[in-house]
């Protein structure tokens, strides 16, 4: 049997259109609808009110909790990149044997290797007042009080969001990186480049994609946790998802939907202002 | 007690004839005298099995088991967070039988209509259960604070299909209450001074090394009784507060951060335990379990009653409204087993009373019960639940006895009218 030509492409992408249609669409239209229905202790009422919109974006709250968000999402994502440029450009670069590449890859997944209790929980007898850092610089005598900044403050935060995000940085940039001609770079030092305009002119920009899709993962993990926020905070932060997960549990799904959306109205944004920047799939493909 | 034994003969006891039907039925010869009916509903409550969901503390392994084994059909025990459990009862109520929540939950819970009430006539313990729930008094008869959720407010329905509660007492209650406590203050004695006063957890001398629970509902209830005992205003209900007063509250509590009164805001019960344990704080809201798993750690906690008296809570146990037939009956059964004193010795262990302590005693030795119910000196180690020793022999429970702790109740945990403002409000504190 011969199929009509074109028909062989739209079957082999139908699996995943339908499971994406059945199990992200659906649901995502479902929050939309329920974002405008109203609530009270006997149930969810089907209706188009704009109520709860009204209360979320009449309260200051929210917009000081989406200000608190973003900030701490780029200082994540700025300290993410950084490491994860140095990280991935010596494994590209400096390890030539594929083997230890992978290796050294793995490594960078140890902290992935337990879960999330235990990673937090593992914070305190490492930055807590009496924790090993605390009294190896007490011991040192570089400080007279232990330092309680390194625990339940907004420190802490960005160092367990390090911890547990850069992974998704390295990987594309290292992709990237990994595919970048090596006879480019040595080219370009025939031609007299000294060391950081190679890695300005050459491998940046070749490294683009690998970046774009790295803030992407990042910037969204972070305005999408609350769980991190509220553990290495000590519960004195909160993120934009603390709230919607409160309403939750007190079963007020219409005002939680809305809240989800204007979310993911804003992360959309994010990341559009991101592919505006870089045409990843232009990228990729070439 | 005339409720019991009229129970009893109306009611020709269905646990003896299950037993004597299954007996039968196991025999097999017999099963033709006695009439196959009796034999297929005995066979079939075997084949029951029934789902309890509740929270760690309180849908505990073991009493699945001791259940199983007593009645005969076997209880299933899940455990899911408060948040997770609430939304399980609603969305799919089919996947649970035996509901087991916070008292105040039931109050989101009941109007779904997901759940069924429990005629009296079914549970043979009413008149047994202490009057916190059965009258919403004390064993004296002194009213009760109804600041925050009473459980007696949400005890009874007019009839077993009600979603709203009945004013008072009728014969028909929306679920069986099992366990409660009252909370207060937990504090490191090795470290600081007994505290008398919420308003303590307010002091400058501990600021860094305080904390709060971070359920928002309770955690400003806890944060309420501090205010309140420092003199700064008077709540007309700290349980179901004003948007005048969480605004207050709210503000006071950020001049306090911003002093950095608190050391943390912990959101699970094993937090409150490492921050007790590792001293990072020496004085924060804490729940029993809490108090006894630092002191299982060989490490001092205190947990005193202060001047203005306790925050309160109560858990109780619901029949899901798509059970019918024998699992009904099955489910019934569950209920009275529960009551009848060998979950109430365990859960003692634990520091939680239980509805119906003269049963409970049956299950503790004079001087567990001595220690746990009547604020004795212990005559030899107590231990908990598992065997860990939690108390040495001449120790006194701090608090006293079971009616000077739950006398002494300022307000019970609760949700509040106003909690989606109130919620906001705390989380704009957190963001501050």
């Amino acid at each position: 049997m011969r199929l009509p030509g074109g028909a062989p492409p739209y079957l082999q992408a139908a699996p995943l259109a339908l499971i994406l249609l059945l199990f992200f669409g659906v649901p995502l239209l479902l929050v939309v609808v329920v974002s405008f229905w109203t609530f009270d202790l006997y149930g969810f009422h089907p209706a188009l009110s704009l109520e709860n919109y009204r209360q979320l974006l009449t309260a200051t709250s929210t917009y000081k909790v989406y200000l608190a968000t973003v900030m701490l999402a780029l200082i994540v994502w700025a300290i993410a990149l950084v490491l994860a440029f140095v990280v991935s450009y010596f494994m590209a670069f400096h390890v030539r044997s594929f083997g230890w590449q992978v290796g050294l890859l793995l490594i960078c997944t140890v902290p992935f290797w337990t879960s999330d209790i235990i990673r937090m929980i593992s914070w305190i007898p490492l930055l807590g007042v009496h924790g090993i850092l605390n009294q190896t610089l007490l011991k040192l005598g570089l400080v007279r009080e232990p330092l309680k900044f390194l625990l339940f403050s907004p420190f802490a935060v960005v160092v367990a969001y390090v911890n547990l995000f850069t992974l998704f940085m390295i990987v594309p940039i290292f992709n990237s990186m990994a595919r970048i001609d090596r006879a480019l770079l040595e080219a370009a030092r025939d031609s007299g480049a000294a060391g950081w305009r190679i890695i300005a002119e050459i491998v940046v920009p070749l490294t683009k994609t690998g970046i774009a899709l790295g803030s992407i993962f990042v910037l969204t993990l972070v305005m999408g946790d609350f769980y991190v926020v509220a553990e290495m905070s000590g519960g004195q932060m909160a993120s934009v998802v603390s709230a919607m997960s409160n309403q939750i549990s007190l079963l007020q799904y219409p005002p939680a939907a809305a809240s989800a959306v204007v979310l993911l109205i804003i992360v959309t944004l994010m990341v559009a202002g991101i592919l505006r920047v870089v045409d990843v799939r232009k990228e990729l493909t070439g | 007690m005339s409720r019991t034994t009229k129970n009893r003969r109306k009611d020709p006891s269905r646990r003896e004839f299950l037993k004597a039907a299954a007996t039968v039925g196991g025999l097999g010869v017999g099963a033709a005298m006695v009439g196959p009916a009796p034999v297929i509903w005995a066979q079939n409550i075997k084949n029951v099995t029934l789902r309890h969901v509740g929270n760690s503390y309180s849908a505990i392994t073991d009493i699945g088991q001791q259940a199983s084994k007593d009645l005969g059909f076997k209880v299933q025990m899940q455990i899911a967070g408060s948040d997770a459990l609430i939304n399980r009862a609603v969305t799919q109520p089919g996947s649970v039988d035996i509901l087991d929540m916070d008292h105040w939950a039931y109050k989101l819970v009941v109007p779904r209509g997901v759940l069924q009430g429990i005629p009296l006539s079914k549970f043979k313990w009413w008149d047994q259960v202490v009057p916190i729930f059965t009258k919403g008094t004390t064993l004296q008869g002194a009213p009760l604070s109804r600041q925050g959720v009473l459980p007696y407010t949400i005890q009874y329905l007019e009839k077993p299909e009600s979603i709203r509660f009945a004013g008072g007492p009728t014969d028909v209650i929306s679920i069986v209450p099992d366990i409660y406590n009252a909370d207060t203050l937990g504090y490191r004695p090795d470290l600081i001074e007994r505290p008398h006063h919420w308003r303590e957890l307010l002091d400058a001398k501990y600021a860094g090394k305080t904390a709060i629970v971070a359920i928002p509902s309770i955690g400003i209830m806890d944060a309420a009784m501090a205010i309140e005992s420092r003199g700064d205003f008077k709540y007309k209900d700290k349980g179901n507060m004003t948007k005048e007063e969480i605004d207050r509250t709210v503000a006071i509590l950020k001049q306090l951060k911003a002093r950095r009164q608190f050391r943390a805001f912990w959101n699970s019960f094993d937090e409150s335990v490492n921050l007790m344990a590792s001293g990072e704080v020496v004085l924060q809201s804490m729940w029993s379990p809490a108090v006894t798993a630092v002191r299982a750690k060989q490490i001092a906690c205190g947990y005193p009653l202060l001047a203005e008296g306790y925050r309160a809570w109560a858990s109780g146990l619901g029949v899901m409204r798509h059970v019918k037939g024998v699992k009904l009956d099955a489910a019934h059964e569950y209920l009275n087993w529960y009551l009848s004193g060998w979950q109430g010795g365990f859960i003692a262990k634990q520091g939680y009373y239980s509805s119906v302590p003269d049963t409970a005693k049956k299950f503790l030795t004079p001087d567990e019960w001595g220690y746990w119910y009547e604020g004795k000196p212990a005559t030899a180690p107590i231990t908990d639940p598992f065997g860990t020793v939690m108390a040495k022999s001449g120790e006194v429970r701090e608090g006293g006895s079971l009616w000077d702790r739950m006398g002494h109740v300022a307000c019970w945990n609760t949700v509040m009218d106003n909690n989606n403002y109130m919620v906001q409000q705390w989380i704009s504190f957190l963001s501050a």
